[in-house]
Formats: structure tokens, C-alpha cells, sequence
């Protein structure tokens, strides 16, 4: 501990409790009446794994190991983007059937 | 320089997931919400592959477009044919391909960690060691716990609680277990620990979900929606890649969140929920048999309809029975018939209304009910004194007043509708049989409740007619 260099590793877990923070403050400013569209989205974009899995699959081969890698990486690709695909189109056909009334009355 | 710009890149996608989670806010913002989250995808993605092409061969290159074209084409078909009552377990179906998405790639940068800068294999870096093994444990919870609330969801398997003696003490003991493989695995890299540790949590998913009721499914779908997150989150540590580690904390906390406001919806704490054993359900009372001595008083469809034209308002308090008959079309065009006779109609949302957070106003989205006749709990529940008319289609334990004046009673202090003190209440249901809370609701036997027998969309269509 005598050098002065920080961890990346302290970075990137102060992206993380940071972004727990900006998370606590934004959901509770979600209205309760899109609470579903919420969960269908957080599924979509916590799908941001598919990055990994793109990763993965790219592995280059040299010993069999990495096969096993590819495979893995080729099965979590599919996964990953059913959710991506899935979850924001059924997002968004949601919130396309949210609308407001047409003559809007008294105010109150 | 490469690195850092796909680094900045990853930063701007994160960001734009949470302006995407920021624009539900409000219905009109939500869908720019949503199209900012898709660009924040397309980002992340095109950065992946805009840094690594020239790596790739051939066989690659195949794999990736055959997957994402797989995979899309998939999850489009769903999106698109989905039937809106059945959001709930496409949600649980989704959080276990999260879940399961996470053990995959953790597996697969143990195989190979050199493509994913994080050692060789037998020398892999202690910290990622530890970040992999706890997002597979996760991961692996959210995939099998997933599966069982899908299956509970879907009806395939009895919603009911499933709990034998020991429970408790077993699922702790496999925690602890998984914990001394998880320090086991750190020090060894054992494939083998690897995969035990795997089992163990599939295995622990499982059980941890079984003995919690088809009723508390919102609290289960949340709290899972927060593990796919923290599973996310520490994959994303792993690939040292700040768009994963941004959005597992998002989702972690909004799962969390949403999992909050359930459990005090109904009045429990998270621990009383997720030990699970609540009310298993109730053998429901043949269809229209009273219930002890006490009597009810029975309507007609033509009745109901001439007790809702002569109102001045009326409040619709909708609850899962209206989600399983499918009758929110029938009871938009009866709030439609009522609105042309003058009537004031709005409607009341309970919490914890339907398996799923916000349930109810998706599917009276769908029914075209506008959103600002849609009124939460605490901005509506003043307005019943004042209301001719409360028609509650398909709910139960959330309009109990027991909930208020009796201490005895197991949902004491669940905040609930006010339905009891609007001038008339007519309740649709299709028996007399209590909720899941196993509790009888003493508005069925009040002077000014009006039963009416059957499935809710039969009854409402048959009020519909009888206007």
C-alpha cells in the first residue's frame, strides 16, 4: 500500500455506488402506473450483458478450452438479445397504449 | 486511446439507460424514455463490435449475426403476440434469460479470461475470481427462482405455498454452503467448484421461492428483477465494463424499490414475504352459497346497470379477477356507456392490485381507459364518501375494511380502499369465497353491497346489455 496508485477496482466500484444512488432517485420518481413498462425495461437494458457474451463468442481458438467458451458465449448471445428485442418492444407497445383523455375537463 | 474512447462510449450508454428509466416519470415522456434506452443499447453493441471485428474470423463473425438474428427475431415474435394479461410471467420469463445470460458469460470468461483481459486460465485475478463467482451465484438464483415464479404465473404448476419443516434451516444451510464454495473456488479456480457452485444456487433459486403464494408474486417478480440486476452488476465487474456495472445498480435498485412498495402495499415486511407460507388458497366456497348464517344481498345484471345509470360518479376498484377474465374491454365500454349518461367515472388502483407492479393500469391502457381517470390508492381514497357507486370487479382483500377495525384479522393495517363508505357498493365475483389472505370480507354482508355472481367479464357485458 506504499504507492499512491489507486485500484481501478475503487473506480469502478465508485461508478457503481454512485449509479445505486442516481437508481434510488430516479425509480422512486417512476409513476406507479408505469411500474410494469419499469420492470419490462430494466430487463431490456440489464441485458447489457450481451456485451460479454459478444466477447465470448469472439474468443480466439487455440486450445479446445476456448471452444467451450465460444459455445457458452453463442448460447448467452441468444438469450441476451431475445430480452434486448423483447424487452423494449414490448416496452414499447406499452407505453403506446398510455394516452390521455381526449377533451380534457375540469382541472382538478 | 482505442481503449479509453470505448470506455467513454460504455460510460454514454449507461447514461442514457438511466434517462430512459428517468422518462417513465410520465407517460409523455416515457416513449422518448424508451427509444433513448434502445440507442443506449445500440451503443454498447456497436462499440463491442466496432472494437473487436478486426479480431474476428469468419466463424465469429457468422456466430454473432446467426445469434442476434436468433435471438431477435425470438424476442420480436413475443413482444409482438404477448397477450397484455399475461405480462407478469413474460417478466419472470425474461429475468431468468437475464439470470441465465449471466451464468453463461461467467462461465465462458472462465474458460477463456485471457479474451476478457482478466489473467490465464489457472491464473486468474483473486478480485475477479470473487466478482465472477458471486454473479454466477446470483445469476443462478435469478434463472431457477424465475423459472418457478414463471410456472407459478402461468398456472402450470398450483400457485399455492409449497413449505415442509426444515425449510428455514436447509435454505441456510445451502447459503452457507454456497458461500464456502464461493471462498473455495477463489483460492482454487477449480472448474469443478465452479459448477457446483452453480448447482447449489439453481437448487437454492428454487427453494427460495416455492413457499411464497401465487398472490405475493409482485413482491417474488421485483425482488427478482433486483437479483438480475446485482447479477448484471457483477458480470459488469468482471468485464470491467462501466455500461454493465451502471445498469446492474439501476435495475438492482429499482427491483429493490418496487419490492418495497409492494410489501408495505400490504402492510408485511420484506422478511414475513420472502419466508414465504402466507395464506395458501383457500378452498373457494361453491358459487353463491352464503357463508355461515349471516346473508347477502344478491343482484342481477339489470339491477346493477340501474343502479350505475342513476349514479352521478361511480369509482372502478379492478383487482386480478378482472386480469383472468380478460374484462377490462367490457368494463371500458361500460365506463364509456356511463360517461355519455353523465355520470363521473374514474377508476381506483390498489399497490398490489394483479400479480405485478402496475398490472391493472397496463391492461386498462389497453382497454384505451385514459391515464388520468387512473387514480392510486392515496389520491383517490378521499374521494369515496363523496362516490354514488363502487364497482369492484375482480378484487377482494384490498377493499377489506377489516383491514382497519380489526386487529385480529391477518391483513391488519394493509392500507386499504375505501370502497365501504361510497353510498353503494357492487362487487363482482364469482363466489363468496375469501382472498388469498384467507380472510372473509365483511363488505359482502353490509346493507348498501350489492353482490353480483359470476365471471367478471360475463357480468360486465351482461350490465352493458342491460343498459
Amino acid at each position: 500500500m506504499e504507492t499512491a496508485v489507486i485500484d481501478p477496482i475503487i473506480f469502478r466500484l465508485s461508478i457503481f455506488v454512485l449509479a445505486i444512488f442516481v437508481g434510488y432517485y430516479v425509480v422512486w420518481s417512476v409513476t406507479p402506473a408505469l411500474h410494469t413498462p419499469l420492470m419490462s425495461v430494466t430487463n431490456a437494458i440489464s441485458s447489457v450483458i450481451v456485451v460479454g457474451a459478444l466477447v465470448a463468442v469472439g474468443v480466439e481458438l487455440v486450445t479446445g478450452e476456448e471452444m467451450v467458451s465460444k459455445i457458452l458465449g453463442f448460447a448467452a448471445l441468444i438469450l441476451a438479445s431475445v430480452n434486448i428485442f423483447g424487452g423494449f418492444l414490448v416496452t414499447q407497445r406499452m407505453l403506446a397504449m398510455y394516452r390521455k383523455r381526449e377533451k380534457p375537463r375540469s382541472e382538478d | 486511446m482505442a481503449t479509453n474512447l470505448a470506455a467513454l462510449l460504455y460510460l454514454a450508454a449507461g447514461v442514457l439507460f438511466i434517462l430512459a428509466l428517468r422518462g417513465l416519470s410520465s407517460p409523455e415522456t416515457s416513449r422518448r424514455g424508451n427509444k433513448l434506452g434502445m440507442l443506449g443499447m445500440a451503443i454498447a453493441i456497436g462499440t463491442t463490435l466496432a472494437f473487436k471485428v478486426e479480431e474476428w474470423d469468419a466463424l465469429t463473425l457468422g456466430l454473432i449475426v446467426a445469434g442476434i438474428a436468433i435471438g431477435g427475431i425470438i424476442g420480436a415474435i413475443i413482444a409482438r403476440r404477448i397477450p397484455m394479461t399475461a405480462m407478469p410471467q413474460l417478466v419472470a420469463a425474461f429475468h431468468s434469460l437475464v439470470g441465465l445470460a449471466a451464468v453463461l458469460v461467467a462461465a465462458a470468461a472462465l474458460y477463456a479470461p485471457q479474451a476478457f483481459g482478466i489473467g490465464t486460465v489457472g491464473g486468474i485475478h483473486t478480485g475477479s475470481l470473487v466478482e465472477m463467482s458471486i454473479g454466477v451465484a446470483i445469476g443462478a438464483i435469478t434463472f431457477s427462482g424465475s423459472i418457478v415464479a414463471f410456472t407459478k404465473l402461468q398456472g402450470l404448476v398450483s400457485g399455492a405455498p409449497v413449505s415442509f419443516a426444515g425449510q428455514h434451516i436447509l435454505n441456510l444451510a445451502l447459503g452457507i454452503a454456497a458461500l464456502v464454495l464461493i471462498i473455495l473456488f477463489c483460492s482454487s479456480e477449480s472448474h469443478a467448484l465452479f459448477w457446483a457452485l452453480t448447482v447449489l444456487a439453481f437448487v437454492l433459486g428454487i427453494l427460495i421461492i416455492i413457499p411464497i403464494g401465487g398472490a405475493d408474486m409482485p413482491v417474488v417478480i421485483s425482488m427478482l428483477n433486483s437479483y438480475s440486476g446485482w447479477a448484471a452488476a457483477g458480470i459488469g465487474f468482471t468485464l470491467e465494463n462501466t455500461a454493465l456495472i451502471i445498469t446492474g445498480a439501476l435495475v438492482g435498485s429499482s427491483g429493490a424499490i418496487l419490492s418495497y412498495i409492494m410489501c408495505k402495499g400490504m402492510n408485511r415486511s420484506f422478511f414475513n414475504v420472502i419466508l414465504g407460507g402466507f395464506g395458501g388458497e383457500s378452498a373457494a366456497a361453491a358459487a353463491g352459497g352464503p357463508a355461515g348464517d349471516r346473508s347477502v344481498k344478491q343482484g342481477s345484471a339489470e339491477d346493477a346497470a340501474f343502479i350505475l345509470k342513476n349514479a352521478g360518479s361511480v369509482i372502478i376498484v379492478p383487482g386480478y379477477g378482472m386480469a383472468v377474465a380478460q374484462a377490462q374491454h367490457a368494463l371500458k365500454e361500460m365506463a364509456e356507456f356511463l360517461k355519455e349518461e353523465g355520470v363521473k367515472v374514474s377508476y381506483a388502483i390498489h399497490p398490489v392490485a394483479g400479480r405485478m407492479p402496475g398490472h391493472m393500469n397496463v391492461l386498462l391502457a389497453e382497454a384505451n381507459v385514459p391515464y388520468d381517470d387512473v387514480f392510486e390508492l392515496d389520491d383517490i381514497n378521499s374521494q369515496f364518501p363523496n362516490t354514488d357507486v363502487a364497482f369492484v370487479i375482480g378484487a377482494n382483500d384490498v377493499t377489506n375494511p377489516a383491514a382497519k377495525s380489526d386487529p385480529s384479522s391477518p391483513i391488519y393495517g394493509m392500507p386499504v380502499l375505501d370502497v365501504a363508505s361510497a353510498k353503494t357498493v357492487l362487487f363482482v365475483k364469482r363466489s363468496l369465497g375469501s382472498g388469498y389472505a384467507g380472510v372473509e370480507n365483511q363488505l359482502f354482508f353490509k346493507d348498501n353491497t350489492m353482490m353480483l355472481f359470476g365471471d367478471a367479464k360475463k357480468v360486465t357485458e351482461e350490465i352493458v346489455k342491460a343498459m
